[in-house]
């Protein structure tokens, strides 16, 4: 089974998008139109005052206001299946995706049993038929992602997985790393790393600093994250081999990157919506919400991050989606389970760096939409004609508060709970098929 | 006290959310209920029908027994549960604990946990006063107070004291709610230790931090001395204890930088030829014992302030 097969059209029915902004970057389109789609492909974009003569039975949505783009696609989540179903599954994970404008998620291997194999590849895709949203494994890297052996990436890549990471915990050994890269080679398999040096990590519950000190809490320096970036960058360089770099959190790895990519090297990186909007300061009293690995920063990266994000250096926005329950996150803050859900407050907290300035919309579809795909070497990221018809139309005026009730993830670990936010995608299209609407 | 004070924490969780005018209601208070402990019968009625119980997750003798001596005096009846936090035990959580415990309706829970944060936890799952008795290497409230009790007691004031406290203030509490409530109170605090032992951004806290133990301790009217943990070698915090008392104990030559006057203190239990020579321990100057006895009246005082006396 191969992910491009995933939920074909069964519509041959057109449907045409009226009156909305076109963002298509990969297409330098920016501008009010309409876009025809024709059984689950993007047909035509209609611009520049440019009327479609329609027969009567195409369905016609009014979309003044509010813009379309490429859908989105979050090339970090967990989702928990299998094996701790009681957080997330592939159909809530997925349905909470098409909530929040995604149309893709890459699906990190960190499950119960690990997915290191063809059957867990399988088995997640076969669920993922069923799902809201294209769901593109990622497998990892060593066996059990224990760090120790590679695991079968040719039995992996056959049956469908789009990378390799351990994520969860980074690949301690270098020669390990450096086998995984070349032997990822073989099967054109992007390597995507979760960059920790645990020796400085250990035990440690939050950032290091004065937050850490006034809750007594064992932190954990910002350069626990960026040596082993600095060793991962300098393991892929000597294979010659693209790596991705994880949920980057800190000024020093926004600059190593940054000096990477104009030495010319193959590195690409994401960071999380929460790296950029909140700091370390919303641990609070011991808010395990705001517990997550690598963990809030300080104002200064938050600053750094936003500026990767604009220059370039960072290359997508990936929420990092980790549902726990209770059961792991009522607990003392040191015991608490690292993660928050994200899914469905990527958007809002993205369109906060628009109204700022950071950057501008045809940045936000590159990072969101655009750069994910290319990087995964997945279907989306663009409106051409010809191509899926991957749509998230976004109100980017609509405010909402998002409230425990209204979210669609199983698990609701989020330090945003009760924000004021502002900026919401309203239609999400999967191959021309409404996966989820707040239009009516 | 000014007129218009009043006392309105439903809980005791940190110096940190005291203001110096709750500490120096508390001590004030703590001042008058010590008159008890002197008494031949020494107890009072204040809190009789008030249930106490001490939940205790870490072993500690002496400060569940001041906890539960300050409820007695007080009449209130006390219940003792002991409990283990090891990572290893897969039993009830400390919220499941702490619902089945308000369903007893106890009127005050005194709890010490290894974790930080333990008591804030608890405090959002139940509608009893709690009393942070020692959360990981955040607060020990009552014992700040107890500390700046007997300082203020021997001295007659706290601001304008330098105090220098001595050891591994990154996992001491203890070190934690005495930056901070001697500061609060307008002392100068010193801390010295092996860089190891050092907090980052200690100096946010209010506390200088000093280059070596002799540059704290010069001048200083009150040297507190903490407890080393023989676990923290094992972190590489420190390579022995023997290397440790030479360079970072008090004794003799360090105490005599110090104001003729010197308060020495230290939170006890001691481990005597480590972090302070015997001789220290017991010169006339310490004020080791007063804080025990002390700590039993600021225990007090916190019990019947939460029970609404005022
Ligand atoms: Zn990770």
């Amino acid at each position: 089974m191969s992910t491009l097969a995933a939920p074909a059209s069964k519509n041959n029915k057109s449907m045409i998008l009226l009156n909305g902004r076109i963002i298509d970057p990969a297409n330098g389109i920016d501008g009010v139109g309409h876009l025809l789609v024709v059984q689950g492909k993007i047909s035509a974009v209609f611009l520049n005052g440019e009327e479609p003569d329609l027969p009567d039975e195409v369905d016609r949505i009014d979309l003044a206001g509010k813009w379309v783009v490429p859908g989105l696609i979050d090339m970090h989540v967990h989702l928990r299946e299998p094996g701790e179903e009681y957080k997330e599954t592939i159909a809530s994970g997925t349905r909470a995706a098409a909530a929040g404008g995604f149309t893709g998620v890459a699906c990190m291997p960190n499950t119960r049993p690990v997915n290191d194999s063809y059957s867990i590849t399988s088995l997640i895709l076969a669920q993922a038929a069923e799902g809201s949203a294209r769901v593109y494994p990622v497998g990892s890297i060593s066996k059990g992602g224990e760090g120790k052996i590679l695991a079968e990436y040719g039995e992996m890549r056959k049956a469908g997985v789009v990378a390799l990471s351990d994520d969860g915990m980074p690949v301690v050994d270098s020669q390990l790393l450096r086998r995984g890269l070349e032997y990822a080679a073989d099967y054109n398999l992007l390597v995507i790393s979760h960059s920790e040096e645990l020796a400085l990590s250990k035990n440690g519950a939050m950032n290091e600093g004065y937050n850490s000190t006034r809750l007594g809490l064992r932190g954990i320096p910002g350069i626990a994250e960026s040596i082993m970036i600095y060793r991962d960058l300098a393991v892929a360089e000597c294979t010659g081999r693209p790596i991705h770099i994880a949920h980057i959190s800190t000024r020093e790895s926004v600059s190593l990157i940054r000096r990477a990519k104009a030495k010319g090297s193959l590195v690409t990186a994401e960071t999380a919506p929460h790296y950029f909007s909140l700091t370390d300061e919303a641990v609070g009293n011991y808010d395990s919400r705001a517990k997550m690995n690598p963990p809030l920063r300080t104002a200064d990266d938050v600053m750094a991050i936003k500026e990767g994000l604009k220059d370039g250096t960072i290359d997508a926005i990936a929420t990092d989606h980790a549902p726990h329950s209770v059961l792991e996150k009522d607990v003392e803050f040191a015991r608490a389970a690292n993660g928050i859900i994200g899914l469905e407050t990527a958007v809002p907290l993205t369109m906060n760096l628009l109204r700022n300035g950071d950057i501008d919309s045809g940045r936000m579809v590159e990072l969101l939409s655009l750069n994910p795909a290319r990087i995964l070497g997945v279907e989306g990221g663009t409106l051409s004609p010809g191509t899926v018809a991957d749509i998230t139309v976004i109100d980017p005026d609509l405010e909402f508060v998002y409230s425990v009730d209204k979210i669609v993830s199983k698990s609701k670990n989020s330090p945003f709970i009760d924000w004021d936010l502002k900026g919401k995608a309203v239609l999400t299209l999967m191959a021309g098929e409404i996966t989820w609407s707040d239009l009516h | 006290m000014e007129t218009g004070y009043h006392f309105s924490h439903k809980h005791i969780l940190s110096l940190e959310d005291l203001s110096s005018a709750d500490i120096s209601f508390i001590l004030q208070t703590a001042d008058s209920f010590k008159e008890i402990s002197t008494r031949s019968i020494k107890k009072v009625p204040t809190l009789r029908g008030k249930t106490v119980i001490n939940l205790f997750f870490e072993p500690s003798t002496r400060t569940r027994l001041s906890f539960e001596i300050a409820a007695k005096r007080m009449s209130a009846d006390t219940f003792n549960i002991a409990s283990s936090t090891s990572s290893t035990t897969k039993g009830e959580t400390l919220v499941d604990t702490a619902l089945n415990l308000m369903a007893m309706n106890p009127d005050i829970i005194i709890i010490r946990h290894s974790f930080s944060g333990a008591a804030q936890l608890l405090t959002e799952h139940i509608e009893t006063s709690v009393i942070n008795a020692g959360d990981g290497t955040h607060e020990h409230p009552s014992q700040g107070l107890l500390d700046l009790m007997t300082v203020m007691e021997k001295k007659g004031r706290i601001e304008g004291l330098k105090v220098a406290i001595i050891g591994d203030i990154a996992h001491s509490r203890v070190a934690h709610s005495n930056i901070i409530g001697f500061t609060k109170m307008g002392a100068s605090v010193c801390v010295a230790g092996p860089g190891t032992m050092m907090p980052p951004a200690v100096e946010k806290l209010g506390a200088t931090r000093c280059n070596s133990v002799h540059e704290a301790v010069a001048d200083a009217d009150v040297v507190m001395a903490l407890r080393i943990q023989k676990e923290r070698q094992d972190d590489s915090l420190i390579p022995s204890l023997r290397e440790y008392a030479k360079y970072f104990g008090i004794n003799r030559s360090v105490i005599d930088l110090a104001k003729k006057d010197v308060l020495i203190m230290h939170p006890g239990p001691l481990n005597r030829g480590v972090e302070i020579d015997s001789e220290i321990a017991d010169d006339p100057r310490s004020v080791i014992l007063d804080q025990v006895t002390n700590g039993v009246a600021i225990r007090m005082a916190l019990l019947y302030l939460l029970m609404g006396g005022d």
